[in-house]
C-alpha cells in the first residue's frame, strides 16, 4: 500500500476514534501491519510526521509487522512471503495492490495459484494513546 | 481494532459529483461495453470522467479502450493516468497479462485498497464497471460508497433479465438509486423487456440492437464512438 495514502487514512481513522473518546492530544497511535502491504516503514513514519495535525504533534507512531504466511488450498502446504525473491515489478505490484500475489505467486510444492492468505494481509489500527 | 483504509474513502471520492455502477446480473450481456462508452459518451460532452474497472478477474475495459504503456501517477497515493480523455483505473496496471483468481475477502481486500489509495481528485462522473453478479463487490461498493447509483444492463435474454429481477429487488431493499435498465445487443423489436422492467418500477433507458461493427471496434475508440452502440448510448447519457 502506498505510505502516503495510508499515512492519511491513519490520522483519519485515529483522529475518529480521539474524537469520540474526548482525547485533546493523541500521544500513541499503534498499527499493525501485514508483510504482504510490502511497506517501506521509515516512509511511512516521515509521511505521517508530515501530515500529522495539530492534535498529533507529539505522537508517536508504532508499527508492528506482521509476517506474512501462505496455504495452498490445493495441498495444505504452507510458505512464507519471500520479498527478496521477486523481482521489482512483481515486488512494486504486490506493494500497490497486495491481492495480485495472486497473479504472482504460486503453491511452491504443487504450483497452484489458490492459496489463503493466513497472516500479513492488511493493515489494522489497533489502538491509540492520549491526553483528555 | 479497525481497518484505517475505510476511514478515507468518503475523502478520496468526495470531489466526484456522481458515481455510476454499470451492473448486471449475469455475465456477457455488454456491460464492460456500454460502462467504457458511456464514460466516453460523457466525456465527449465535456464532463470530467473517471474509470474505474472493478472486475477484476476479468477486465477487459483496457481493451475497449486500447489502454498500452500507461501507469498510475505516485503523488500522495495513486493517480489513475487520463486515457482516451477519462481517468482510467484498473487491477491490469499490476496484474499485467497474468490471470488473478481471488476470493471473497481478496476481493473486498483489493476493493477498499484501490478505494482508499486512488485520488481521482474532481469529477463530474466516476463510471465504474462491475463484476457480473450481486457478489462481494456490489456489496462492498454499496457499503463504502454512500452516492452510489446502478444503471443496469441486459439483454433479450430471459435468463438475464431473470439475475437483473433479483438485482434490482436487492437494490431495491437496501434503498439504494437504480438508474434504469438497457438492453444490450437486441435481435428485433420486441418491447418484452421494456414492459418487464416496467414493471419492476425501473427505468427503461434504452433498446441497443446488436451490431457487428462493435467487435471491429474493440482497442479503438474514434471507431467506438462511430457505432450504433455509442449513438444508443448518448441517448442513454441524455437520460441519467
Amino acid at each position: 500500500m502506498h505510505e502516503w495514502a495510508l499515512a492519511e487514512a491513519v490520522i483519519a481513522a485515529a483522529s475518529q476514534i480521539a474524537e469520540e473518546e474526548g482525547l485533546r492530544e493523541v500521544t500513541e497511535v499503534k498499527l499493525k501491519v501485514g508483510e504482504l502491504q510490502n511497506l517501506e516503514l521509515d516512509l511511512l513514519d516521515f509521511a505521517f510526521s508530515q501530515l500529522k495535525p495539530a492534535k498529533f504533534r507529539n505522537a508517536k507512531l508504532s508499527v508492528e509487522m506482521e509476517k506474512a504466511e501462505f496455504k495452498c488450498r490445493i495441498c495444505g502446504n504452507t510458505w512464507l512471503f519471500k520479498r527478496n525473491e521477486l523481482d521489482s515489478s512483481t515486488s512494486e505490484a504486490i506493494h500497490f495492490l497486495p491481492e495480485t500475489a495472486h497473479a504472482y505467486i504460486k503453491c511452491p510444492k504443487c504450483g497452484s495459484p489458490d492459496f489463503e492468505i493466513l497472516h500479513g494481509r492488511g493493515v489494522l489500527l489497533e489502538s491509540i494513546r492520549g491526553v483528555k | 481494532m479497525v481497518d484505517p483504509r475505510t476511514s478515507i474513502i468518503d475523502n478520496r471520492l468526495s470531489d466526484i459529483g456522481r458515481i455510476i455502477a454499470v451492473s448486471s446480473g449475469k455475465g456477457g450481456v455488454g456491460k464492460s461495453l456500454v460502462a467504457s462508452t458511456l464514460a466516453l459518451v460523457l466525456a465527449e460532452k465535456g464532463y470530467e470522467v473517471g474509470l474505474f474497472d472493478l472486475d477484476f478477474s476479468s477486465p477487459s475495459t483496457h481493451m475497449i479502450l486500447g489502454v498500452e504503456g500507461v501507469q498510475p501517477k505516485e503523488e500522495r497515493g495513486i493517480v489513475p493516468p487520463v486515457v482516451c480523455g477519462l481517468r482510467y483505473m484498473s487491477i491490469v496496471y499490476y496484474s499485467g497479462e497474468c490471470a488473478t483468481p481471488l476470493r471473497g475477502a481478496d476481493t473486498s481486500n483489493a476493493l477498499i485498497e484501490l478505494l482508499s489509495v486512488t485520488r481521482w481528485g474532481k469529477l463530474d462522473f466516476l463510471v465504474i464497471d462491475m463484476p457480473p453478479g450481486i457478489g462481494d463487490a456490489t456489496l462492498d461498493l454499496i457499503r463504502f460508497i454512500k452516492k452510489i447509483e446502478f444503471l443496469i444492463v441486459t439483454t433479450p435474454s430471459q435468463l438475464a433479465f431473470e439475475t437483473v429481477r433479483k438485482l434490482v429487488s436487492l437494490l431495491k431493499e437496501l434503498e439504494i438509486p437504480i438508474i434504469g435498465v438497457v438492453e444490450n445487443m437486441k435481435m428485433d423489436n420486441s418491447s418484452r423487456i421494456e414492459e418487464k422492467t416496467r414493471k419492476l418500477g425501473v427505468k427503461f433507458l434504452e433498446g441497443i440492437p446488436y451490431d457487428s461493427e462493435v467487435e471491429k471496434a474493440i482497442g479503438n475508440v474514434n471507431k467506438l464512438l462511430n457505432t450504433i452502440l455509442a449513438e444508443k448510448v448518448r441517448e442513454v447519457a441524455s437520460k441519467i
